[in-house]
């Protein structure tokens, strides 16, 4: 039923007749309420997200005869709250027929973002294209995992799933004929333990690239790769990366959805196999003084149907203008996505001058200390054709930092925004006055400030949706003004003495 | 054809050799079910000589999940002991038999093998596809892929040597109008090379500026 349900759709999408898709489904498919309910939200009220939906049946039919045919013990429906935790609830196979059809009801009031006034009850609705087995399961009683979408008891999308925000903003894309690839640079630190009492040992005192006997975690990583490759997540590069400790996988592109629950995967993949040897991976943006933070930068490109929309061969940048467009995009919004790129009091730390990370609203070509980067491509290769943003860090949502930045690229585009010049000097070096009277706007320095952006910002409610931008505004403040009232060991030692 | 029959004792009745030979079947005689590696079309057991080896061997093809079907050669004197056996054969024919009923009853057994018993696997060197239960292994270890892998890692291996291009690939596997393009045929062959392993990741090959192949073209073979 699903591809003949799908075919229709889409060719009525192509056409521009979308509104008389829901007519038409329901006297086509008469007895297919259900479905056309599920698309509704998705597809008729924002115009568009279906498009990325596979027809189900038949993948739900090969989620359950798998489960049925691997002796399939326990599965595990995921769910990422606002503040991108993921969350897990175990089930039967037996009820993941059941599952599928209807959703597992659950309290949400006791998961962040997800509590409303009247309503807690919610629905997880997994997503049968994201069924793995999990590799470090038990061969003898295997697991498996699958992404939820969160509903309400009555269907439609729940406002506070983060996975929903991420399906709309991809299907505003859609909707102006382009997919969204992403490809992360994922950066994390290993520990000897975990506890913030006692002092951090790092593993080793390795250094960017090194291969040397310094590097003990290697076969840590090595390990993390193959089981990350074993779910389906191509790892395209990973070594030791500047700080003590610190190492970086590189993901190879992929849709953004996927990239998003990829992520998610990758934190738990990280984090178990560390703890299996009894350490510890953080992916705190900033734990140690004095060396470089782990950031996530993030590649990205729009594609229109098979062709880079970012690649432009008669132009001297390689840039179309879409690509122009969108980078325009990103920096004009840059300060209002922020809170959500970077939304720890910890990651303004990383955000300073110096340690690789950009601080300043620029972008460039090949110059490192810029917000956005353009890679040089090889020729040849022109479909690689991408751009780099480089503030986000690896403690942020995905979700909703992919769902940002290609809010904030795409109304470049759509408005037509111009590009202002590449920054050529080496920003790092700049004071704060040097730069304002250069014309580069500064990221924001601080949570906060970060926080009184994104209140003001109509983009931003429209991304997240009200739900969130409310949410996580009350969360986040509330965690900025625990944060301004802590003593620092910084202040002690500065002013102890001297005052 | 390809797989033999098995065929009980060792050796069989000279009339059922003939048979056999006459109707051009590949068979193997064996002495237990132990022996026999690989895969068969159906057994055929010769009862009369020694009742309960010949039992023994179609419980132990039991055990070892083969699922073939077996024809039993069994004398009327002896019917009775099929007994609360169901579950060990799926045809029997009465010796003395007579040559014409025997080929008819091989020829059916042949078929249910062909049709209704064996799974419909897709095989290239290491790796098995089973259509039917969707299950995929390399190497005898099972892959564990999702539904839009597994479908177009069969498309693809459907065909060893032929080239596809994305555009093919994407329409046959996707549906002919899915919004992704064909870059999501990359990604999937590369989360598919993944799984497959560095060892068998080359099973797929990129065919510049074409699109991709399964094995080895009819050429390298």
């Amino acid at each position: 039923m699903g591809s003949s349900l799908i075919a229709p759709l889409l060719s009525h999408k192509r056409e521009g007749h979308f509104a008389s898709c829901q007519s038409r489904v329901s006297r086509d498919f008469p007895d297919c309420e259900r479905f056309v309910n599920v698309t509704n939200g998705l597809a008729l009220t924002t115009g568009g997200g279906a498009l990325w939906w596979s027809p189900m049946e038949p993948q739900k039919d090969y989620v359950l005869r798998t489960v049925e045919e691997r002796g399939v013990r326990l599965i595990r429906l995921w769910f990422t709250d606002v503040l991108g935790q993921l969350k897990s609830v175990a089930i039967s196979p037996a009820e993941l027929a059941d599952a599928f059809d209807e959703g597992l009801q659950f309290d949400g009031s006791a998961i962040d973002g997800f509590s409303r006034v009247q309503e807690s009850d919610v629905l997880a609705v997994p997503d049968a294209s994201t069924f793995e087995l999990l590799p470090w399961a038990d061969p003898e009683e295997p697991s498996g995992r699958v992404f939820c979408d969160i509903r309400n008891p009555d269907g439609t999308p729940f406002e506070g799933d983060p996975r929903w925000v991420m399906r709309r903003s991809l299907a505003k894309a859609a909707e102006m004929g382009y997919t969204f690839y992403t490809a992360p640079e994922v950066e994390f630190f290993y520990f000897r333990h975990g506890d913030p009492d006692q002092p951090l040992t790092p593993l080793d005192n390795a250094s960017y690239f090194d291969l040397t006997t310094a590097d003990v975690a290697s076969p840590l990583r090595k390990r993390t790769i193959t089981m990350l490759e074993a779910m389906g997540i191509p790892v395209e590069y990973s070594f030791h990366e500047d700080s003590p400790s610190q190492h970086e996988i590189d993901l190879r592109y992929t849709e953004a959805l996927s990239m998003a629950d990829n992520v998610m995967t990758l934190r738990l993949v990280v984090r178990k196999l560390a703890l299996d040897r009894d350490l510890h991976a953080t992916f705190m943006p900033k734990p140690l003084n004095g060396v470089q933070g782990s950031g996530m930068h993030t590649h990205m490109s729009l594609f229109e149907n098979d062709v880079n929309a970012f690649h432009d061969a008669g132009d001297d940048y390689g840039l179309s203008k879409t690509a122009k467009a969108f980078i325009a995009g990103l920096l004009h919004h840059a300060r209002e996505i922020t809170a959500v790129t970077n939304q720890l009091v910890n990651s303004y730390k990383r955000l300073v001058a110096g340690d690789e990370a950009p601080t300043f609203v620029s972008w460039a070509r090949n110059n490192r200390s810029a917000l956005v980067r353009v890679p040089v491509v090889k020729p040849g290769k022109e479909s690689s054709t991408r751009i780099e943003y480089r503030a986000l860090d690896s403690a942020a949502n995905p979700y909703l930092a992919f769902s940002a930045v290609l809010a904030a690229g795409l109304k470049g585009v759509q408005e037509g925004y111009e590009l202002p010049p590449e920054a050529a000097a080496d920003l790092y070096t700049m004071t704060r006055g040097q730069a304002r009277t250069k014309g580069f706007d500064e990221l924001p320095m601080s949570l906060s400030e970060a926080l009184d952006v994104l209140e003001e910002s109509p983009l931003m409610v429209d991304v997240l949706g009200e739900h969130i931008h409310e949410w996580f505004l009350r969360n986040k403040r509330a965690e900025f003004a625990e944060y301004r009232r802590e003593v620092t060991p910084f202040e002690l030692r500065r002013y102890m003495n001297t005052w | 054809m390809t797989e033999p029959l098995l065929v009980f004792p060792d050796p069989p009745p000279p009339e059922l050799v003939r048979t056999l030979d006459l109707g051009g079947y590949n068979w193997k005689a064996v002495g237990s079910a132990q022996e026999p590696e690989g895969r068969w079309l159906g057994a055929v057991v010769a009862v009369d000589e020694n009742p309960e080896d010949a039992f023994g061997f179609c419980r132990s093809l039991n055990r070892r999940g083969l699922d073939i079907p077996v024809l039993l050669l069994i004398s009327g004197a002896r019917l009775d002991e099929l007994e609360m056996r169901d579950d060990l054969y799926t045809d029997f024919c009465l010796t003395p038999f007579h040559q014409r009923e025997l080929e008819a009853r091989l020829a059916h057994l042949v078929w249910r093998s062909g049709t209704a018993l064996r799974p419909e696997l897709i095989e290239y060197g290491p790796l098995v596809l089973n259509v039917e239960t969707y299950q995929a292994t390399i190497t005898g270890r099972p892959l564990d892929l999702t539904y839009m892998e597994y479908e177009l890692l069969k498309f693809l291996a459907s065909s060893p040597g032929k080239v596809f291009t994305r555009e093919t690939l994407l329409s046959r596997v996707w549906g002919y109008d899915y919004f992704g393009g064909a870059r999501t045929v990359d990604v999937h062959v590369r989360r598919l090379r993944a799984k497959l392993g560095e060892e068998h990741a080359g099973l797929i090959t990129t065919v510049r500026s074409v699109g991709y192949r399964f094995g080895l073209s009819r050429w390298e073979r």
